[in-house]
């Protein structure tokens, strides 16, 4: 294949990878290493072939576009790296390569286009989401899923989610007073699944922010965060859905998000939009950082639950949250959290990896759940709607007795239990 | 050199039939990956890289390579430093990284039975609620095999105090050349007649693949304390080590890592709150029973602060030392910051020496006008003079080698060796000679012809290359030219 390179993009591509001193401390960080064995499939082996790439060593190989998406963007490399290597930038400037080449192809490609161009539309979104809650109350989801092609159904088999009743997908309120003394103003991204299929997550993170003393603006136009589209190597929708945020955004300070995935692209927005990018970039909050930052109320209401907190990447290894939200998580009376092996490895959802590459998903979850099922808590806890999701469906597909739920949904709760009454209460049903 | 040989199909066809399709790989771009490994100044692809999952498959993979002529390389995780991985023209790579099970653990007579592929920082981790660790702990124990480890006779920080992998290595199971499985050792670590153990660690992958091993595995100490003595140079530094080790202590390490490797980490994830200011920082570390410790981490002091620190720190915890670690261990990587590319090198030099050598170690790169940071076992007298530079830059490549060529004498005119761990490879095959006469050679060139008579294990690797072994040793003139399918 000869395909001309982006003289731009190699040339950035080339630079960044001349951190790596293939050192390979990076190798067992790497979820795709472990579970193949391959250097071709590793950190290092990846940055060598984009770096051969960009040096013109190779084209843009079959290799090359396999691993670019075989790779989770987990960015576990990226913790582990004493160089300071840039993965997650090299792999979406890889990415948009490969894409640009018209070198991915597939059922995973044309699924990736498809969803894409789902999330980026609240209204198309919020139609299929209704759409596909009808079927499911109705009991004619897996009949839905039956029309679809084999290759489609394998992969959304397991993973559709339970759309939630209509009164937690209505739009937030467009601002959430402060209660007690006003400590300030923040602004909270709504997203594009999250608004849809987490509702509750977002109800109880404006109450937990109310709760201490932070009042919520919701503006109505913002929209999806882009980060679906970056990690695709779709960088142009990507810059177009940054620059609606950052008006929608403009008039506050912090934006506060709860979906790691995409607090973590929107952190990186710099990227796409050099310059102001970067001022919005800086807004940008986890709600757990953010808590922790400020400081909280001590929940009073007790909540007798063992609890294990899976760090989502792009929350440690993209922001580098990880004991702050631990703390919260320690501040709840009776909540007692529990170590599992391997917190801070991917569990394979990675946006939409888990549909573009359902068998690797598939083995990374595997090993996630060994080390859930080893220490079996009551809860796991986790701040990333893909992780909440895949996660979730793990669960019940391995008969843990585990719920997944976000962390800030456990805050809340505590502060829930505060106000009706004092004392031990059973854990969340 | 010979002639790139034409791969042939068959050879792949057999390789896939040995794995299954999945585990070989033989595309171009996909083989491009495995053309080095740590060391990226020498470079080659193989013609396949097979992924066995077991000692059967090994044996089938090594006989399918035998009957197309191929030779072959083992390989664990590629960190190693000194080309030890790298494929000569025509070899297939035998990836050993999902041979990776811990088979057996045997609290009572202290031994776990490991596949090759366990990565050294698993076996301690899987067997520290017995009580238990696995000592050699190179800095690369992140990523780095057992069996790479046994190859290159690995050692780490603690090496000081516990021995390097020879010291731990009980037993082994050998693929040899021709496919038949050779057991060495027992698990109780005595076995009758030559030490065939010995032989096999730190033979480089050159008498056969590993698939298996039994392996020490030692009591976690009842205490820890760690001492860091903050002076303002390298040489000052080297001074307290000598002192130490004169006075009778015996610390389980003595590091040692200079500023501009101070720097480099405090930059990185791995920063430790090490001292920015400190010329040289020497990690001192003591284990034992807890009574003991207390006196002896003072007398460290004393005798730091005698030879020149400015001031000497404890570290407060478990956590804080483990930081110190990472530091330390991840320093070759940080100095990934300083520039494109890094030589890390490797000697040893009699610790009485070591003042005076890293004085001369730092005149060398200053002569040659290279960035040259030193981080070290400096209670073994290993040095790690590590060279930043960058590839594309053919006059700055050339004065690297030509100070690493530099360094290795002054090491061997001390009384010093031209490797303490990193092995030979392919990086020191040529200066060989200045620590082995001709005899010494022969010798070990009929230890390999016990195991691989034809030179298809890891060819090209250890011995000098053929315009070498023709100046030195008329012997051995073409040994290691290997027949090529
Ligand atoms: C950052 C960094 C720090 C390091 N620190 C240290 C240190 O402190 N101490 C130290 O000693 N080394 C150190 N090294 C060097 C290296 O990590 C060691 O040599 C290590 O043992 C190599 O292991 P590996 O699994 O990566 O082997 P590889 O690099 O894959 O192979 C090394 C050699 O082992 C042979 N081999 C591999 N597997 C087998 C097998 N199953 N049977 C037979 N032969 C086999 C190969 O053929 C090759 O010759 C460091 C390297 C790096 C990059
Ligand atoms: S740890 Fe960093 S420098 Fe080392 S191989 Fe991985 S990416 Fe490269
Ligand atoms: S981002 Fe994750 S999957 Fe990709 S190379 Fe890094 S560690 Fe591996």
């Amino acid at each position: 294949m000869s395909v001309e390179l982006d003289q731009q993009v190699g040339n950035s591509l080339y630079e960044k990878s001349l951190d790596c001193v293939h050192c390979g401390l990076c190798l067992t960080s790497c979820p795709t290493y472990l579970e193949t064995g391959r250097e071709t499939s590793s950190p290092r082996g990846r940055i060598y072939l984009m770096r051969g790439v960009a040096e013109g060593r190779l084209s843009v190989s079959e290799t090359l576009s396999e691993e670019a998406f075989l790779c989770l963007g987990c960015r576990a490399c990226e913790t582990a790296c004493p160089s300071g290597v840039r993965y997650g930038e090299m792999l979406e400037e890889t990415r948009a390569l490969v894409v640009g080449a018209g070198a991915r192809r597939g059922p995973s490609a044309v699924l990736e286009r498809w969803g894409l161009r789902l999330v980026a539309s609240p209204r198309a979104l919020h139609a299929a989401v209704a759409l596909l809650g009808g079927l499911q109350r109705l009991g004619l989801d897996r009949l839905g899923l039956q029309l679809l092609p084999a290759s489609l159904r394998a992969r959304l088999g397991g993973l559709v989610p339970v759309v939630p009743p209509a009164a937690e997908r209505k739009p937030l309120p467009e601002w959430f007073p402060a209660e007690g003394v006003r400590r300030g103003r923040v602004a909270l991204l709504s997203g594009c699944v999250m608004s849809e299929l987490f509702g509750s997550v977002h109800r109880a993170t404006l109450r937990v922010l109310a709760r201490n003393g932070f009042e919520v603006l919701v503006p109505r136009t913002q929209g999806c965060c882009g980060a679906l589209h970056a990690h695709s190597g779709d960088d142009a929708r990507a810059a177009e859905l940054a620059r609606v945020n950052l008006q929608a955004f403009a008039e506050v300070d912090t934006i506060v998000v709860n979906s790691a995935g995409c607090g973590a692209a929107m952190r990186d927005a710099g990227h796409w939009l050099p310059g102001e990018g970067e001022a919005f970039a800086a807004k940008v909050r986890d709600i757990a950082e953010f808590l922790d930052d400020v400081g909280i109320i001590q929940p009073k209401g007790r909540l007798e639950a063992t609890v294990c907190y899976d760090d989502p990447c792009h929350l440690l290894h993209g922001q580098g949250v990880g004991p702050a939200v631990r703390r919260l998580l320690e501040a709840i009376p009776g909540l007692e959290l529990l170590a599992h092996r391997e917190a801070d490895r991917c569990c394979g959802a990675a946006g939409i990896y888990n549909l573009t590459q359902p068998e690797m998903s598939a083995a990374v979850l595997a090993r996630k759940l060994d080390a859930l099922a080893e220490t079996d808590p009551d809860i796991v806890a986790t701040g990333n709607p893909g992780c909440l999701m895949q996660i979730a469906a793990g669960l019940t597909a391995r008969g843990l007795r585990a719920r997944a739920v976000h962390p800030i949904e456990l805050l809340d709760e505590a502060y829930g239990r505060a106000d009706e009454a004092p004392g031990t209460q059973p854990a969340i049903p | 050199m010979a002639a790139s040989p034409t791969v042939s199909a068959d050879l792949i066809a057999g390789l896939e039939a040995a794995v299954g399709r999945e585990a070989c790989l033989s595309r171009p771009d996909e083989l491009f990956v495995y053309e080095c490994d740590a060391l990226t100044l020498h470079t080659g692809p193989p013609v396949a890289v097979v992924l066995p999952q077991d000692t059967a498959q090994v044996q089938r993979v090594v006989r399918t390579c035998r009957a197309h002529g191929a030779p072959f390389v083992p390989r664990g995780a590629g960190t190693g430093l000194s080309g030890g991985a790298t494929a000569p023209d025509g070899a297939v790579v035998i990836e050993c990284s999902r041979m990776n099970r811990i088979l057996e653990v045997n609290a009572e007579d202290r031994y776990a039975v490991v596949e090759p592929g366990v990565v050294n920082a698993r076996l301690s981790e899987a067997v520290e609620s017995l009580g238990l660790f696995y000592a050699p702990d190179p800095s690369s124990q992140q990523a780095c095999t057992i069996g790479g480890n046994i190859a290159e006779n690995s050692g780490g920080p603690h090496t000081l105090k516990y021995g390097t992998t020879t010291n731990h290595v009980l037993a082994v199971s050998l693929v040899l050349p021709d496919g038949e499985l050779l057991e060495l050792g027992s698990p109780c670590g005595w076995s009758p007649g030559h030490d065939l153990v010995g032989a096999v660690v730190g033979s480089e992958g050159t008498l056969g693949v590993v698939t298996r091993a039994i392996v020490r595995l030692t009591p976690i100490p009842e205490q820890v304390e760690t001492v860091l003595g903050i002076f303002p140079d390298v040489v000052k530094a080297c001074r307290a080590v000598g002192s130490i080790i004169r006075s009778g202590l015996v610390p389980s390490a003595l590091e040692i890592l200079d500023q501009r490797t101070i720097h480099a980490v405090e930059d990185s994830v791995y920063a430790a709150g090490l001292p920015r200011d400190a010329g040289a920082v020497l990690i001192a570390e003591l284990d034992g029973a807890a009574s003991a410790l207390v006196p002896q981490a003072e007398q460290v002091q004393r005798l730091a602060e005698s030879a020149g620190a400015l001031r000497v720190e404890r570290a407060r915890d478990a956590e804080e030392r483990q930081r110190f670690w990472k530091a330390r261990k991840g320093a070759f990587g940080a100095m990934g910051r300083l520039a494109p590319d890094l030589y890390v090198h490797d000697a040893v030099v009699p610790r009485s020496k070591l003042p005076e050598v890293l004085a001369e170690v730092c005149a060398i790169g200053d002569r040659h006008g290279l960035t040259l940071s030193n981080v070290f076992h400096a209670g073994d007298g290993n040095l790690h003079p590590n060279i930043s530079f960058d590839r594309r830059d053919e006059d700055e490549r050339a004065r690297v080698l030509l100070a690493g060529q530099e360094i290795l004498e002054l090491c061997v005119r001390m009384g010093g060796v031209i490797t303490g761990e990193h092995g030979v490879g392919t990086e020191k095959r040529d200066f060989i000679g200045l620590v082995f006469g001709e005899s010494d050679l022969e010798a070990m060139k009929h230890l390999r012809a016990a195991f691989d008579p034809d030179r298809v294990c890891n060819p090209g690797k250890i011995f000098p290359t053929t315009r070498f072994c023709v100046e030195s040793n008329p012997h051995a003139r073409g040994y290691d030219r290997v027949p090529l399918g």
